[in-house]
């Protein structure tokens, strides 16, 4: 599989290098860890799992060698792994956490309630096949689990992209108009231990982009006593659930301003929500999130030599999902293909996730594009280019209205 | 939907609560909202009995809630299923009597009447060796008249005495002493229209097989005391309103206030969990400050002198001060609704000190004098007062429930 760093599209060939900065072949987990260390963050708390510990250890190593200062906590568990960051971020501490797979599952109830809380903890999924048995391949099953508990949650493609995103999401997270926890999904194997060429700014650059963590008058601290979390009842629990909602409403534009200032700042990440390749003139386009785009692209270049006008378009954020972007960007094509690294077992088409939301989209969009679902890359296997080839004839029957089916399984063996 | 059958010509529902305090007489309180159903089914009605789990896991003592909805047919219940809790109720079954000055299940809420949801004309009826004369004091007045009934105890009215039969005072568990079964029948007493004495009887043969059981029974039916209640009578004692805030006015964050040290949440009081309370013999304190230490719920406050007050406001009843204190009778737990108030005692032992001693003696309380003149040599371990002054902290006012 040919791994294609590539210019960012949009951009005047590759941005100028900053004064400072240095370029370094790191891991996607690696480049998460030069994040940390950057956006002076105050509290790791770590706990083994598959891929995802490769940011713990490298964490780790960069405390031992002396290049980052920040309490270390490797709690017994996931689940007291998530309550420390949680609580950390509760007392004023930039709070890092992450895990994977059935990890993050053992993790769920503290998850759930630092969305609850408000606090914008920032976790790294390194995204791996739910267990049984022993499976460590990507899926994204893991990370989307929480898809509708109120975490931010960005899925990454490369190295550069892990270590900016790990710095926007506090960003977001920490701005007093959100205040949400953000989930950075990095795809197992591909990216957690795939190591790209990746520019680390100065860390002026970082102080000048990222304001000190602030929770105001939420702060839990002596001088500032308040109780949080107080048993509720009916009584209550609609109006936190309706602040919640308003904090992730409030979040695409957070998410543009944080980008926005980000590019200026580094010439790089200028789209925030997604990100399209050769789809100008397409007829068809796939889209996937992570990694995908990788195999994505090859598949695009593979057809494009055989004339086919296909494109692919990447969602960069699941959550909040830009529905209105979506729509604006995909309803001009005949055809979109929905990749989904994930399934949804019994949902309204038996497809993946990401088609559901897709389609839901779409609904009150006038013009609707034939949509289908495409399943693969489970447990970590790859999309070939005669996988590439099944996806297009199905995005063209589609649109001719011959297919009988919306969801269709690739590289499945019979 | 229900299935359809023979609609009744006149519709009607009724409703009943039970206040109950938690663990301790859940199967009580359990027993006694599914007999008004069951009952109310002898005669063709329908019905639901449920429990509310604001307080659960229950904490002991703390006032819970069971309620009863019965109804002339399947449709007119339907409407009772589709809300949470009853908003008002028909009656009002206290199976403790010392909840009569007012409950508090909901932190948030402040302490609430006991007859609050109680319809003009309904009831409430208290298990109680009391007058219902002496129980009217303590409970809070009603704008319109109702019923107080008082449902005696087997025991006082000497009609049933299972051996190993629970005490009536104090808390009542469910020890099958016909409790259940005699609430029941106060119910048939007052409301006949939701369930007769016969299906009230018919309920306790085919539950006990005893036909001394249901005698008793029956003559508790005749011995409840009835008392009108007119518009006005009862205690004017104020409770907290409580207002809900919309979303946009909440805190963000699932954050409330926090109490400053040395003061005490003034819509979460915690008294009416107790059922007994802590009197404090002030003259043979020692200041040992076993109490204050030891106190869970932090209710000790330091007098001038450096003996330890009680602020019953906060007090659960739990009477683990009254077993770590060292001295004889220092602390005693005695019958809380022999006061009508929460308010401190220390301030009548400052003004009267023998009125203090008689409050003691009346309640039993030895005084022994003999440890006076030993407790006044101890020295204070704090110096009063301990805390910085008090914050007043505003209550949200809300409209007249």
């Amino acid at each position: 599989m040919v791994i294609a760093v590539r210019p960012e599209p949009g951009a005047a060939g590759t941005p100028p290098k900053l004064e400072g900065e240095e370029e370094l072949l790191l891991t996607g987990s690696e480049a998460i860890a030069q994040a940390l260390r950057l956006a002076d963050v105050d509290i790791v708390a770590a706990y083994p799992i598959r891929p995802y510990d490769a940011v713990m250890q490298a964490v780790a190593a960069m405390i031992a060698d002396g290049k980052m200062d920040c309490e270390y906590i490797v709690a017994e568990g996931e689940h007291s792994q998530f309550e420390l960051v949680k609580h950390a971020s509760a007392v004023g501490a930039r709070s890092f956490v992450g895990s994977s797979g059935v990890g993050w599952f053992y993790a769920f109830e503290a998850i759930a309630v630092t969305a609850g809380l408000r606090l914008p903890v920032v976790a790294n999924v390194g995204n791996r096949a739910l267990d049984d048995p022993g499976a460590f391949g990507v899926e994204h099953n893991d990370a989307l689990a929480v898809r509708d508990l109120g975490w931010l949650m960005a899925w990454v493609e490369t190295g550069q992209e892990a270590f900016d995103l790990a710095v926007i999401a506090y960003k977001v997270a920490e701005d007093p108009r959100v205040m949400l926890p953000c989930a950075v999904s990095t795809d197992g194997a591909f990216l957690t231990h795939s190591q790209h060429l990746v520019k680390i700014p100065p860390k002026s650059v970082i102080d000048q982009y990222l304001p000190p963590y602030n929770l105001g008058d939420r702060l839990f601290h002596p001088d500032n006593p308040i109780t949080i979390a107080p048993q509720v009842d009916q009584d209550w629990l609609t109006e936190i659930r309706k602040q919640n909602d308003a904090a992730m409403r409030r979040a695409p534009e957070v998410i543009r301003e944080a980008y926005r200032e980000y590019y200026e700042l580094t010439g790089r990440q200028k789209e925030p929500f997604i990100e399209e390749y050769m789809t100008d003139d397409a007829d068809y386009v796939l889209v996937g999130q992570g990694t995908i785009a990788m195999p994505g692209r090859v598949i695009v270049r593979r057809l494009r030599e055989q004339g086919h006008k296909v494109g692919f378009a990447r969602l960069k954020w699941f959550r909040p999902f830009p529905a209105d972007e979506v729509v604006a960007r995909l309803s001009r094509f005949k055809g979109v293909g929905i990749i989904d690294r994930d399934y949804s077992f019994g949902s309204p088409h038996h497809g993946g996730v990401l088609f559901t939301e897709f389609r839901a989209a779409f609904y009150d969009s006038p013009k609707r594009p034939a949509m289908i679902n495409i399943i693969g890359g489970l447990g970590g296997r790859e999309f070939t280019a005669s996988d590439g080839q099944e996806m297009f004839d199905l995005m063209q029957k589609a649109s001719a209205g011959e297919l009988k089916t919306n969801v269709h399984w690739i590289g499945v063996r019979e | 939907m229900p299935e359809s059958g023979t609609a009744p010509s006149t519709t009607a529902s009724w409703s009943v609560e039970v206040v109950y305090r938690g663990i301790f007489q859940k199967r009580l309180a359990n027993r006694i909202s599914r007999g008004v159903v069951l009952g109310a089914r002898k005669e063709g009605k329908v019905g639901t009995a449920f429990a509310r789990y604001g307080d659960s896991p229950e904490r002991n003592g703390i006032p819970a809630k069971n309620f009863a909805v019965v109804a002339t047919d399947e449709v007119t219940l339907e409407g009772s299923l589709a809300r949470y809790e009853p908003e008002s109720v028909d009656v009002s079954i206290v199976v403790d009597d010392t909840m009569c000055k007012g409950i508090e299940s909901w932190a948030w809420y402040g302490v609430q009447p006991i007859n609050k949801l109680i319809v003009p004309g309904g009831a409430l009826l208290v298990t109680s060796d009391k007058e219902p004369e002496d129980l009217l004091h303590a409970i809070k007045v009603k704008p319109y008249d109702y019923t107080l009934i008082v449902v005696p105890s087997p025991i006082h009215a000497g009609v049933f005495a299972p051996e190993g039969s629970a005490s009536f005072a104090g808390l009542w568990v469910d020890n099958d002493d016909n409790t259940d079964f005699n609430c029941l029948a106060a119910v048939a007493r007052f409301a006949p229209q939701i369930l007769s004495l016969d299906s009230v009887l018919a309920i306790v043969k085919e539950r006990t097989s005893d036909d001394a059981r249901v005698e008793s029974v029956r003559a508790i039916y005749g011995q409840v005391k009835i008392l009108q209640v007119k518009a006005g009578e009862g205690t004017s004692v104020s409770f907290e309103e409580y207002h809900k805030p919309g979303w946009t006015q909440m805190r963000e964050g699932i954050i409330v206030e926090a109490q400053q040290v040395g003061t005490r949440n003034p819509l979460y009081k915690k008294w009416s969990t107790r059922t007994r309370r802590p009197l404090v013999n002030f003259d043979t304190c020692i200041k040992c400050t076993q109490c204050w230490l030891q106190c869970p719920d932090e209710c000790f406050e330091v007098t001038p002198e450096g003996t330890y007050e009680v602020v019953y406001e906060a007090c659960i009843g739990c009477s683990i001060c009254a077993e770590v204190c060292p001295v004889p009778d220092c602390i005693v737990m005695v019958n809380e609704l022999a006061f009508v108030d929460n308010d401190n005692l220390y301030p009548l032992y400052q003004q009267d000190p023998e009125a203090y001693r008689q409050l003691l003696q009346k309640h039993g309380i030895a005084l022994h004098p003999e440890l006076i003149e030993k407790a006044k040599k101890t020295s204070a371990v704090h110096q009063q007062p301990t805390y910085p002054a008090k914050k007043e902290v505003p209550v949200v006012a809300g409209g007249e429930e």
